[in-house]
């Protein structure tokens, strides 16, 4: 059980103007600009749940997840992760926790990478057998093999984050913090990651809070979102609750051959080229399947493909109802 | 102890891989030790008995010294923890259940003593060496275990005065600065550049009681039979008192600086 209650944090950011002149009185006078990062962030996540956590570029995402791992502590506010309170009692609390920050690394750089998964066996204390299974668990599900012999600097990114998400989970955390976790994977990847992160809460009821600016790895992995901007929650709700929330509208592309036919009540125009419209549907007046058969009625339909609101668009329309 | 000893063998096999910064840090030894005990030849010719310590004791002096440079250099060239803070990687430090202090004290000893073995070969050559350039055994074994002691001892105290250098780290955003002034200061200071008996009489009593002289000072004086007696228990006694106080002193910078560390970025 997760739970923040009025997290706030601020940081001290040191500004100047550009040039040469800015840059030699900063030498002698620094004059700093108060960032709220946090302002009042409260939320409960329960056991076993996956969480979303999105928002725009320096919206305070990494911000609270490095307080959640007790990294940062926080102006004022409590969090209590499972009894604990991270900052406070950092190195009871974090052997129940497994991060991955997508934008680091954990791994020894010039050892092979099962080097660096025993240190971590050793520090976090885990017994032989345990080890060992978990190992093989990870090594089949994100197909580390040969990569384990490998020095990290040898691999490539997607390869690396595999290796990272695996050395994360060596020690069977109850919640684990991924803080943009598939950055840079290719599709292959991308997909096996999320398959693995999906297998892990359900089979061993790992509570998982993913970053992510990729609204696939959103609407892969979890049903809630929580949607943070300029260090405020905005919104806390289920993906598809937002979906219907901001738009139902349905997309129409129809190629057809012959003259173009006229709409009805209920279609937008919203593209047209020779042989080709796009339309926009309102479920509410007109359904799916009327508005096929109206076409077809009019015309020689060749190819049509109906489409709802992408995650990606549904995200850049909260973002700019925000004004985040 | 497990973590630790984790700790300490994964630095130790990260540091073998460097085959030719072995080989040639030991090749530079081997120069500087020989250019170095010429220059003193030149000195002792003019009037031996200037000197508080024996030629052969200044020759023992010498080797010992380029062969554990790296175990005795206060600021350790590869930036290896300084890198974790550089690249953001503390993040992941802070984020495991022991205590940073000791995971990274263990962790700046085992590269030390890595790279130290590796360049162990310069000191077996320095026994070699024809006449004035060759390095001569201590009297008997229990001066070499104190010898060995005192070695351990300063290790620690050189690590545990690292450690105050690390965490002020966590107070500033490049470390070139700081690493370029402790360098400069505390190779002289220690011993590093001429054994602190060299020092004038005027200033070497306040060099004397710096914890600077905790460090190669004292091993490098026991082995080559320029203190004795009484004064080694006085020596040893001198490190530990440097070492625990360094320590107390890191671990509470540390727990200080923790609450205010900002890892930047992502």
């Amino acid at each position: 059980m997760i739970k923040l209650q009025n997290i706030n944090k601020t940081f001290r950011v040191a500004k100047r103007q550009s040039g040469f002149g800015h840059a030699v009185k900063a030498l002698f006078l620094r004059e700093y600009e108060l960032i709220h990062a946090l302002s009042d962030i409260s939320f409960t996540i329960p056991d076993g749940e996956m969480v979303g956590y999105i928002g725009p570029n320096g919206a305070g995402k990494s911000t609270t997840i490095k307080i959640m791992c007790g990294i940062l502590t926080p102006d004022n506010g409590l969090c209590d992760i499972d009894g604990y309170t991270p900052w406070k009692e950092r190195t009871a609390y974090v052997s129940t926790i497994g991060v991955v920050f997508g934008q680091r690394s954990q791994l020894w750089w010039d050892v092979p990478v099962i080097d660096s998964f025993e240190l971590i066996r050793d520090i976090y204390k885990v017994d032989e057998k345990l080890y060992k299974d978990n190992l093989d668990e990870l090594s089949v599900l994100l197909d580390l093999g040969e990569l384990l012999k490998t020095p990290a600097r040898s691999l490539s990114l997607g390869q690396r984050m595999r290796c990272e998400i695996a050395a994360s989970l060596l020690h069977n955390p109850k919640t684990l913090f991924l803080d943009e976790p598939t950055i840079g994977l290719d599709a292959v990847s991308k997909i096996a990651v999320r398959q693995f992160i999906k297998k892990m809460n359900a089979e061993h009821g790992t509570t998982v809070i993913l970053t992510t600016h990729d609204m696939q790895d959103i609407e892969a992995l979890t049903e809630r979102i929580l949607l943070i901007g300029k260090g405020r929650i905005l919104l806390d709700g289920s993906l598809s609750e937002l979906r219907k929330r901001f738009s139902d509208h349905k997309t129409l592309v129809v190629e057809y051959n012959g003259a173009a036919p006229e709409l009805c009540e209920g279609m937008t125009l919203v593209g047209a080229r020779e042989g080709c419209l796009t339309l926009s549907l309102e479920p509410s007046l007109l359904s799916i399947s009327d508005a096929i058969a109206h076409i077809a009625g009019k015309t020689e339909l060749l190819d049509v493909s109906v489409s709802g609101v992408t995650s990606e668009e549904m995200v850049a329309a909260m973002y700019k109802e925000y004004h985040i | 102890m497990r973590t630790y000893f984790a700790v300490f063998r994964m630095r130790f096999i990260a540091a073998f891989q460097y085959r030719i910064v072995a080989f040639s840090s030991m090749t530079t030894s081997l120069v500087w030790g020989f250019m170095s005990i010429l220059a003193y030849a030149a000195f002792y010719r003019v009037n031996p008995d200037a000197f508080p310590m024996t030629f052969p004791q200044t020759v023992s002096y010498v080797w010992i010294n380029q062969t554990f440079l790296l175990w005795f250099a206060v600021v350790f060239t590869d930036g290896d923890i300084e890198s974790t803070l550089e690249s953001g990687s503390i993040a992941y430090e802070l984020a495991r259940p022991a205590d940073l202090y000791w995971r990274w004290f263990t962790r700046a000893c085992a590269g030390r003593v890595a790279m130290s073995v590796l360049r162990l070969p310069a000191l077996a050559a320095a026994f070699l060496l024809p006449g004035i350039l060759k390095m001569t055994l201590p009297p008997d074994l229990i001066r070499l275990l104190l010898f060995v002691l005192s070695m351990v001892l300063a290790l620690f105290v050189t690590v545990s005065f690292t450690m105050l250098m690390y965490v002020t780290m966590f107070h500033t955003i490049s470390f070139r600065g700081i690493r370029l002034t402790v360098t400069a200061v505390t190779t002289f200071l220690s011993g590093g550049l001429i054994p602190l008996p060299f020092f004038p009489a005027s200033i070497r009593g306040i060099v004397e009681a710096l914890p600077f002289a905790a460090m190669q000072n004292i091993p490098l004086r026991i082995y080559n039979g320029n203190i004795t007696g009484i004064d080694v228990i006085y020596g040893i006694g001198f490190q530990v008192f440097w070492l625990v106080t360094l320590i107390i002193l890191g671990k509470l910078a540390m727990g200080y600086s923790l609450r205010k560390v900002v890892a930047q970025g992502g």
